[in-house]
């Protein structure tokens, strides 16, 4: 499996570690209910197919990845960075 | 029919004829007291607990393959209760006491070897630790043995003790570990709870929960509606999608684990053992193939086969700990889906939903809990209330902290 990264291209999938889905960039308010911190950090929709999810390209650039990926095939369909998604912090 | 040494030699004296199914191919009916969504290990050991301990027979097992189908049909066997948390270790000694009388309950030959399990130590830290877990062993009244290396290398001789990555500091045995033959063990189950008037209805998808003002009604299946008081969810990694059928959300994240099995060899490795610190577990099997495993791939999947980088891994460290196995030829290899919770424990609770309940995320050990995860499932299917043995294992339990990280590393669902 390889991963296409942004900055530095298709790269071996040893480079990159997986975090998890991408339920973590929903980060509730500090004040939030324990039901939305439990959304973000414990329950999943884990689909079987299309899924999005969060790599960080480890011993690469260093940069965190949305990737839009099959569940089932395995097959990349596309990587984005996080820092350059609108609204990104 | 019971099966008895009488009967294979009858049988084998005239043309083994007589052999009858061991259980029925059973048509849906329209309405059940339980129905089971989910024919594996587990599905089957609730299905087999709710009509013998609690009378139950109005029972259906739904199943979208053939019974067995998943991981209780492919996994590398091993059978162990060397848990030191409360609410892990009185459920798999339960467990290992129903596997200990397993054969003369099903009246059928699972393959029960109870040839001990042995984890090493690589540090100080970790005989700490091993001394640590091996007290709260035996507390919990099971069995847990501190081998040294000299006891080890009497046992086994063929480890590379003096390998400079992780020098064997020791092991902590369990005896009363080892293996069972798993399809059988789905196979005795189905069949007991067959005998018992339980329908195991094959290629059998629910494709639908129906739900009326927050209780359970029935299910959709591709072989029709059928009504039922109460249902139980075993789909181990395919958890998920059953549960989205009912609306709800799980935690729980499917991943991919990989295992080997080598061609078959003469009897050199008697009992499992685990190499923590390189992700290595192995054994071998009656019929002599090395079976070992090591960590899942890390990343969600549903493929049912991994990537080659967790391949050579565990080939990496099969040869650190016993090299002597590196001229042995690998058969097959192949990726089973497991349930991964956040914190490497199971769920076996009641959902929001009233009648709908749910056993899933088993992670990678959902073979071990099969006896223990049905009696304790078809225990609350049948009275409402948790089995005492499986009290902790709430499914709101992240939610409100009282989370059970066996091995404390973290809260991500591939940590464990």
């Amino acid at each position: 499996m390889r991963l296409n990264c942004p900055l530095c291209g298709p790269r071996d999938r040893r480079e990159f570690y997986y975090v998890g889905s991408e339920d973590y960039l929903n980060r509730p308010a500090p004040d939030a209910r324990a039901d939305a911190w439990d959304d973000m950090l414990y329950l999943r929709t884990n689909p079987a197919g299309e899924t999005k999810d969060l790599w960080y390209h480890e011993t690469g650039c260093g940069s965190w990845l949305l990737v839009t990926r099959s569940t089932t095939t395995h097959e990349i369909l596309s990587t984005e960075r996080i820092a350059d998604r609108k609204g990104a912090k | 029919m019971r099966y008895s040494g009488f009967n294979v030699i009858t049988q084998g004296l005239f043309g083994n004829k007589g052999w009858k199914p061991a259980w029925r191919d059973a048509a849906p009916k329209a309405e059940y007291d339980a129905v089971i969504i989910g024919g594996g290990g587990h599905g089957l050991a609730t299905a087999y607990y709710l009509a013998k301990n609690h009378g139950l027979t109005k029972v259906a097992v739904l199943e979208k393959g053939y019974l067995g189908s998943g991981n209780i049909g492919r996994n590398t066997t091993i059978v162990r209760a060397n848990y030191f948390m409360p609410g892990n270790s009185e459920f798999y000694s339960h467990s290992l006491k129903l596997w200990e009388s397993l054969e003369s309950e099903l009246n059928y030959n699972v393959m029960h070897s109870q040839r001990g399990q042995v984890v090493l130590f690589h540090s100080d830290g970790q005989r700490d630790t091993a001394v640590r877990r091996g007290n709260a062993i035996v507390n919990q009244g099971d069995d847990a043995e501190l081998l040294t290396v000299d006891q080890l290398r009497h046992e086994f001789p063929y480890l590379d003790y003096a390998q400079t990555r992780f020098p064997i500091y020791g092991g902590l045995m369990q005896r009363r570990a080892g293996t069972a033959r798993h399809d059988a063990v789905a196979w005795g189950y189905a069949r007991g709870a067959d005998q018992r008037g339980v329908d195991l209805i094959q290629n059998c998808e629910v494709t639908g929960i129906d739900i009326e003002n927050g209780v359970v009604k029935g299910v959709q299946t591709t072989r029709g509606p059928i009504r039922a008081k109460k249902v139980g969810m075993l789909a181990a990694g395919r958890s998920g999608q059953v549960a989205a059928l009912a609306g709800l959300r799980l935690p729980i994240e499917s991943h991919v684990l990989q295992a080997f099995v080598t061609e078959g060899l003469k009897p050199v490795i008697d009992s499992v053992i685990s190499f923590g610190m390189g992700h290595f577990y192995i054994s071998q099997s009656d019929k002599g193939g090395l079976v070992f495993g090591g960590d899942i791939d890390m990343y969600a999947s549903y493929a049912a086969r991994g990537n080659l980088p967790m391949v050579e891994h565990v080939m990496e460290a099969g040869m650190t700990l016993m090299p002597m196995i590196g001229r042995a030829k690998v058969l097959r290899s192949w990726g089973g889906i497991m349930d991964m919770t956040p914190d490497g424990s199971p769920i076996i609770d009641k959902t929001p939903i009233d009648g709908l309940f749910v056993d899933a995320g088993w992670n990678y050990g959902g073979f071990k809990a099969t006896p223990a995860s049905g009696w304790c499932m078809a225990h609350l299917m049948a009275t409402g209330q948790s089995h005492d043995v499986a009290r902790r294992f709430r499914l709101d339990r992240f939610r409100t902290g009282h989370v059970m990280d066996e091995e404390g590393t973290g809260s991500q669902h591939n940590l464990h």
